[in-house]
């Protein structure tokens, strides 16, 4: 077990460094000259020479990878040249916005998905499987995109049973003021017992988490379909059936938890994928989160700001990862012991 | 004692397995025989989207002021967009822009992704683990953000679009295959073919490669659906194909602010992403089901 987890970590530090680097090479390839940028419009060329000097563009390319590197690790990601401010601060306030919306979503995969997963793997090769099979694949398949507008003009505007857009009702913030402790609106609602913005935030988070979601419930259905048909087709799901236990017993008690593993895994992969599929639902639902911050960062060809994105991403990709792989070996015993 | 030339070691209908497995159990495929007919049916539309659309014109640059916003009609089956094309042309020769960008990311990193990963997985050791770890390091960016990062720092339009999902495409391939050839050479007719002496590149190139194909040709199928669902939304944000390119992601963006009062703008594009996205996957889940190892030869 400790042998694993020292292995699993090296790697993960060593994607990281990957991460960090791979993200410096885009940065350094972007048009324009950041010394410009910073010293501005009016700068003579001895103020781009010391702004040159200062952001460390006049040493070699491996010196700057350096400075990089020990800035990230002090919290010093640059500044945003459309906020002005730290995209460390930047991404403070908009990365919990967006994790507010992805966790949402694959809330609604986990309850949705793999109960129809189940549902298909237990009447297998019927037509009900055969139509959760369809209907998750059609779901996957659905630009996520249209799907916000259609859901935003369909339940929002024409039918205004959810708000169009926006995180909560921006007048809460006068009556209700709310603390923050996470960034994360509705988690500090909750803990704050701030009702009315708690549930401003809900019924404005429904449309876009489920529009988000509707990708992951697809996968996950399939992949709870096929790891657990898979299972139940092994020589100890035969056994329990011959003991007596009824295919639906057989299912839930000795089908469905080998079968987390690979579940847990695609969560993981789905979870960053999800973040960035979010980018294009926040822009239709105006939400305050990553997708809207990396929209108007590339607008202004923020080129801090877009690496702050990039690496935010990758890196919660990496972690949810690790957090995933460490959980196997709670749940499933032959992944430590391999 | 009759000496065995080097070829007939080898077995050489393995190379051709998947002809003969896919011709056998394929038949019986709903799945795989409805998204073909629809593939098949976008295919031909959009080699022939110069001759059944009724303007053509409206594909390039052509303006019509005067005829914008039209709901669909007779003339118009799917109305017009603000600048007067008609959206059903446009939306016909979309499909060509579509498939230019899934067969382009396709070949390419097939070629990068599984020539990368055949020789990693033959040779094993520390190659093996070098490429395994750069691989890691791509596939820890979603592939959106990476083709991202790229389509803004290079000048955005078709090309750059095709060439930054390939940069994200093509580590998936390398893992595949570098599985499947280490597989294959463990088998005993790879070490016949290192016992006579061939070398280390034709046995991967001529022995290795074939037999990895099985499985990398499903994963192409089952992949297309995310490639155009990728392109979609870098030309949604404005990173992929440019105006006046007839785009499917590009034109829902375009119709994004008129969808309450002419939702046919980004309707009929976006539902013509849907339903070459479906086609694809119910082609490739078909394949996958009927060329699954794991069904055994007797199913």
């Amino acid at each position: 077990m400790g042998r694993y987890l020292v292995r699993r970590l090296a790697q993960a530090a060593l994607v990281v460094v990957g991460v960090v680097v791979l993200t410096f090479v885009i940065v350094r390839l972007l048009p324009g000259d950041p010394a410009a940028a910073y010293a501005g419009p009016r700068a003579s060329p001895e103020d781009l020479a010391r702004a040159r000097e200062v952001l460390g563009l006049d040493k070699p390319v491996l010196v700057q990878l350096g400075m990089y590197m020990s800035g990230l690790v002090r919290g010093d990601w640059g500044t945003s040249l459309h906020t002005r401010l730290p995209v460390a601060h930047d991404l403070s306030i908009a990365f919990p916005a967006s994790l507010e919306l992805v966790g949402t979503a694959l809330l609604f995969a986990v309850a949705i998905g793999i109960p129809m997963g189940l549902l298909a793997a237990r009447y297998f090769g019927s037509p009900v499987d055969g139509g959760i099979r369809l209907g998750s694949m059609f779901v996957a398949a659905f630009p996520v995109f249209l799907l916000a507008l259609i859901v935003q003009n369909l339940f929002a505007t024409k039918l205004g049973w959810f708000p169009v857009a926006g995180e909560y009702d921006s007048k809460l913030d006068a009556t209700s003021p709310l603390h923050l402790y996470t960034n994360i609106t509705v988690v500090d609602a909750l803990i704050t017992g701030n009702w009315p913005i708690f549930l401003s935030t809900v019924h404005h988070l429904i449309l876009p988490a489920l529009v988000v979601a509707a990708y992951p419930i697809g996968v996950v259905t399939q992949m709870t379909r096929a790891a657990v048909s898979e299972e139940s087709s092994l020589d100890h799901a035969r056994l329990e059936r011959a003991l007596g236990f009824t295919p639906g017993q057989v299912l839930r008690r000795f089908s469905f938890r080998p079968s987390l593993n690979p579940i847990l895994t695609l969560l993981a992969l789905i979870f960053a994928y999800s973040l960035v599929n979010a980018f294009l639902v926040e822009a239709i639902f105006n939400w305050p989160g990553l997708g809207k911050y990396a929209v108007e960062s590339i607008r202004s060809l923020d080129t801090a700001a877009v690496a702050g994105v990039t690496l935010i991403v990758a890196l919660a990709y990496v972690l949810a990862n690790l957090i995933v792989d460490i959980a196997q070996t709670f749940i499933d015993p032959r992944v430590r012991l391999s | 004692m009759t000496i065995i030339p080097p070829e007939e070691l080898v077995p050489n209908d393995e190379r051709f397995a998947f002809l003969t497995l896919a011709r056998g159990r394929l038949r019986g495929q709903k799945l795989f025989a409805a998204g073909a007919i629809v593939l098949l049916i976008i295919i031909v539309m959009a080699l022939l989207a110069p001759w059944i659309t009724p303007y053509p014109q409206d594909a390039q640059g052509g303006v019509d002021p005067v005829n914008s916003l039209l709901a669909p009609s007779a003339q118009h089956w799917f109305g017009t967009d603000q600048v007067g094309r008609d959206v059903y042309t446009r939306v016909v020769f979309g499909a060509r822009t579509s498939l230019l960008i899934v067969f382009s990311v396709l070949s390419l990193s097939v070629l990068i992704g599984v020539t990368l990963g055949v020789i990693a997985g033959y040779a094993g050791g520390w190659i093996r683990d070098v490429v395994m770890r750069v691989t890691d390091v791509f596939l820890a960016f979603p592939a959106l953000l990476l083709s991202l990062a790229l389509c803004i720092v290079l000048q955005p339009d078709l090309k750059t679009a095709i060439l930054a999902i390939t940069v994200t495409w093509w580590p998936w391939y390398t893992r595949l295959a570098a599985g499947v050839a280490a597989s294959i050479s463990g088998r005993a007719y790879m070490d016949a073919v290192r016992a006579l002496g061939i070398s280390p590149a034709r046995a991967v190139f001529r022995h290795v490669l074939p037999n990895s194909l099985t499985p990398v040709i499903v994963q192409l199928s089952l992949d297309a659906g995310g490639i155009i669902l990728t392109a979609a939304a870098l030309s949604f944000l404005g990173l992929g194909a440019q105006e006046p390119t007839a785009e499917w992601g590009l034109m829902v963006s375009q119709g994004q602010d008129l969808f309450t009062t002419a939702y046919w703008v980004a309707l009929f594009p976006g539902l013509a992403i849907l339903v070459a996205a479906f086609a694809f996957n119910m082609l490739g889940e078909g394949m996958r089901t009927a060329l699954d190892p794991r069904r055994g030869f007797t199913s």
